[in-house]
């Protein structure tokens, strides 16, 4: 595998052809926020709290640093007034659904994102899919999926599944950011035994 | 007002069984056979299980899951995708209005709200003597007739409250 | 049929089918249309069979079923050859008459015929209503004229000859420099030129090449694909083999959907007669080029519209768009070089072929060349299908061929693009209908669908509408778009009940920027763009809203006269 140069925050950066933004700045100890990321997991793209200002050939672009591949000659910036304005509007938005999740917030206070910026609707999920891909590419029991789309999509445990698989493992679990989870599935197994 | 059957996004609502539907389970039957273990047949089969049994119930699903080697996770989540599968069962009569921006220009959501008010239900629903079905269609490429309104697939174009409240008195 | 192997065994079936046209023979042209079978026109089609029977007629006249015609408000439209008689809003009842009187008796029924509603006067030719008239039907002219069921139709009017020239006198080099002169441009809504994402492909790295024809059309308020596809079937697959050739790719796809059987039926019957004269399938017309082309239909959701989904869609997943770090033309389909253009795209190439680059080129404006198949709908007196070259005026197309605003309203706006897109309000009309002009004035051309607002839309409400819309046909996957649409459409829907508070528009301008930067996709990344195009050009419309809790357009329902009812 051949090495790309690339520079990240101004600080010049070798990486691995076929290694994204993310991989190349976490090698470097340059630290990118992440949500829906995990380095067991393939890279999701859906939080877009890693988006990142990226440099070709002299035009700019905004690119989500966990699925961009590296190039030659790339010029990274992991901060800037719009991508900080990027992620503090999402932040917010997550906020709005799970105002005191643990992992949010630090993340709320680094951005100066207001958790009462947008009206409560408090379902709790916020979509990161960790236990959706976790569950179907490392246990491989597909025993949690979402389902409907747009502004209905939604978590589900699948009953006949989870009846059978959930109890003794449970591994999702630490995953979640808001421990939305725990909930969903104590619901769930109260709906099959029902 | 009566009870109606809501859109479940899991299918875990209550359904009553009609006459109509044992016997499609030959048919539906028939469909899975043909496409054992295609998983790629995923779309395709549930496609052609909504058209012959106009829902998908959910002992449907599990089987479609088992037959087709699918988990039923990904069954149940291209059934909820796409708004073409129901997950509750049809009324008789199946009510399409359409509301794409050219026929609401031209008064759409008022047939809607003149259609819900009769039926008592709203779109997505079902009522309860799974007499009427009411579903909210976008754009169907024939502007020129809106509103229009599909009523057991025959076309009421160019309608208007007081006509479609006229059309569905056959119904009754 | 016989199989053609060659260019000069082309051109003898052809002199052969046109040898045995009788110039003079009745043809009557009834328009199937979406809308015309809407309205019925499928009992016109059997009064005219029953009748062409009872009198014996079936062997001298020709009954012809044809895609849309255009003129969809005055549907069910029938066109008598060969004099182009135009008789409009027919009825099974009428048709004894038809035949009778003008078939037969070569006489026209006045009352069957176009009245202007302004001066009243009457045209009984196609060519001479006015709605006709000055349209540039390059394209969809043709569909009158055949059987979208019959490949010998299309023959008969110097069908495939363009791809007969471009195997045999062009190399896949000098198609594509053709197609770069003309600077064909995307017809689906990028506007993004064909011969460069074509020159992409062709020498992007891959030991299978595809091309993809998206027949889609998931934006409410488009049917021009529809009414161009289902009438002209062959003109597309033409210009799709040409695109082949070009490109290197020897599979195609058809991506449509799967509520039109007509079209269905249409592409599946084109195919099928294409193959078994060997102008597709293996060694077509005996080049050594072979091409075969699968249908794929869609599930029903707007978003497999999308390329990266559609292609998604084409390999059994689930319809749910890529980033595009990496262009679909360099990795599509399976990860192969992949070139996926639009109905009309497609069916601008043969021209090219035949007519060549310079002739295109002469047509619309100096970087919109070519004609553009429109669909008007909304507020407008013609509502329907319009060719025109670029360059038009959109107050042109509005008042000359849409017949202006019924009830005698005002124009207020134009939307294009649907709930990807942006208005132009009527103090703009005077502007041409120029990819590059209307994006400038902040809405897109998109697919041409023109939506037509009179003075009686309340431009929140729809700005609200687009979103309702979107919320339901987002994927839901990532933050910006879902989150996005579910906070503005929540602030709009607020705002058009009266309790919108001040802050309101900075905070869905501030939004609105995050979304159009931050979304996964294509779609994401355009959802804000109706309510910034009204916020640019109706901005007092939402502060009326909200400081005086009134609705200028009177629409709003319990925002009227400025009482909260």
């Amino acid at each position: 595998m051949s090495e790309i140069m690339l520079q990240i925050d101004g600080r010049e950066v070798a990486a691995g052809e076929g290694t994204t933004v993310l991989e190349a700045a976490q090698k470097a100890g340059i630290s990118i926020p992440t949500l829906c990321h995990h380095e067991i997991l393939e890279p999701y793209g859906g939080c877009r709290l890693c988006t990142v200002e990226a440099e070709v050939r002299g035009r700019t672009k905004l690119v989500a640093a966990c699925l961009y591949p590296v190039e030659k000659d790339l010029i990274i910036r992991t901060r800037s007034e719009k991508v900080d304005r990027i992620r503090k509007m999402i932040l917010e938005l997550l906020l709005a659904h799970a105002p005191d999740a643990r992992d949010l917030q630090e993340m709320a206070q680094e951005y100066g994102a207001d958790k009462n910026r947008f009206a409560k609707e408090p379902s709790f999920c916020i979509h990161c899919g960790l236990c959706v891909r976790y569950c179907a590419e490392v246990k491989k029991k597909h025993a949690i999926a979402f389902v409907a789309m747009g502004t209905s999509r939604e978590i589900s445990f699948i009953p006949e599944i989870a009846a059978k698989e959930c109890w003794n493992c449970k591994e999702c679990f630490p995953l979640c950011p808001t421990e939305a989870l725990q909930a969903a599935f104590v619901l769930t197994k109260e709906l099959a035994n029902f | 007002m009566s009870p109606t059957y809501e859109r479940a996004d899991s299918g875990l609502g209550e359904r009553r069984r009609s006459p109509a539907e044992a016997m499609n389970n030959d048919r539906i039957d028939h469909i899975l056979n043909e496409h054992q273990g295609q998983a790629g047949s995923l779309i395709q089969v549930l496609m052609e299980i909504q058209e012959e049994n106009h829902w998908l119930p959910r002992e449907v699903l599990v089987k479609v899951s088992e037959q087709l080697n699918v988990p039923l996770s990904r069954v149940l989540r291209v059934a909820t995708f796409y708004k073409t599968f129901s997950l509750t069962p049809k009324g008789q009569h199946k009510i399409h209005v359409c509301t794409g921006t050219a026929c609401q220009v031209r008064g759409a959501q008022r047939v809607l709200d003149e259609v819900q008010e009769l039926t008592g239900i709203k779109p997505g629903e079902t009522d309860s003597d799974l007499k009427f079905s009411l579903e909210t269609v976008n754009c169907q490429g024939c502007c020129s007739l809106g509103p229009m309104v599909e009523i057991n697939g025959e076309t009421h174009s160019k309608t208007s409250p007081a006509e479609i409240a006229d059309a569905l008195k056959k119904y009754e | 049929m016989p199989r053609i192997n060659s260019a000069s065994e082309l051109e003898e079936l052809r002199n052969s089918i046109l040898s045995k046209k009788e110039p003079g023979k009745p043809a009557i042209a009834i328009c199937a249309g979406i809308a015309c079978l809407g309205l019925g026109n499928g009992r016109v089609i059997s009064a005219f069979e029953a009748e062409l029977k009872k009198q014996s007629l079936e062997a001298k006249v020709e009954l012809r079923v044809t895609g849309c015609h255009g003129f969809c408000e005055k549907g069910p439209i029938v066109v008598i050859y060969p004099e182009e008689i135009c008789y409009l809003e027919v009825t099974p009842e009428d048709v004894p008459e038809i035949i009778a009187q003008t078939v037969i008796g070569k006489q026209v029924i006045d009352r069957l015929t176009f009245t202007d509603p302004d001066t009243g006067t009457k045209a009984a030719y196609q060519s001479e209503i006015p709605f006709y008239k000055n349209q540039s039907r390059l394209l969809i002219g043709n569909s009158t004229k055949i059987n979208p069921q019959s490949i010998d139709d299309y023959l008969a009017l110097g069908g495939y000859a363009a791809l007969a020239k471009a195997l045999f006198e062009m190399s896949p080099e000098e198609v594509l420099d053709e197609i770069k002169k003309a600077n064909l441009r995307g017809r689906g809504g990028g506007g993004f030129p064909a011969g460069s994402k074509w020159e992409t492909a062709r020498n992007a790295p891959g030991k299978e090449k595809y091309v993809i024809v998206n027949a889609h059309e998931g934006e409410p308020g488009a049917f021009m694909d529809r009414a161009l596809f289902t009438g002209n079937p062959h003109l597309v697959l033409e210009g799709l083999i040409i695109g082949a050739y070009t490109i290197g790719s020897r599979q195609g796809f058809i991506y449509t959907r799967h509520d039109t059987p007509v079209l269905r039926k249409n592409i599946d019957l084109a195919l099928a007669q294409a193959k078994e004269y060997g102008l597709l399938g293996e060694n077509i017309l005996g080049s050594g080029f072979d091409f075969n082309v699968e249908v794929h239909l869609d599930v029903g959701i707007f978003v497999s519209g999308e390329s990266s989904a559609l292609m998604r869609s084409i390999e059994g997943k689930p319809p749910e768009p890529r980033p595009k770090y990496i262009r679909t033309s360099v990795s599509g389909v399976w990860d192969m070089p992949t070139n996926l253009n639009n109905v009309e795209t497609w069916a601008n190439v043969p021209q090219i072929i035949s007519k060549g680059a310079d002739w295109y080129s002469s047509i619309g404006t100096e970087r919109s060349k070519g004609t553009k198949l429109i669909s008007l709908s909304g507020n407008i007196v013609n509502s329907g299908v319009v060719e025109v070259p670029m360059g038009t005026s959109l107050k042109e197309i509005v008042y000359d061929f849409g017949g202006g605003i019924p009830s005698g309203k005002q124009l207020k706006a134009i939307h294009f693009g649907g709930p990807m897109g942006g208005s132009i309000p009527e103090s703009l009309i005077d502007n041409p209908l120029d990819f590059d002009v209307l994006s400038k004035l902040g809405a897109s051309l998109g697919a041409g669908d023109m939506l037509v607002l009179d003075e009686d839309t309340c431009m929140v409400e729809i700005a609200r509408f687009f979103l309702e819309f979107l919320s339901g046909e987002s994927c839901g996957k990532c933050v910006p778009c879902r989150e996005g649409i579910r906070q503005m459409l929540r602030i709009l829907t607020n705002i058009t009940k009266g309790k919108g508070q001040a802050g309101d528009i900075e905070l869905l301008e501030e939004i609105a920027e995050v979304v159009g930067e931050a979304a996964l996709c294509s779609l994401g990344r355009s959802v804000q763009k109706p309510l910034l195009s009204m916020l640019k050009y109706f901005r007092d419309e939402f502060e009326a809203h909200i400081k005086e809790k009134r609705c200028p357009a009177l629409a709003c329902k319990g925002l009227k006269l400025g009482e909260l009812t």
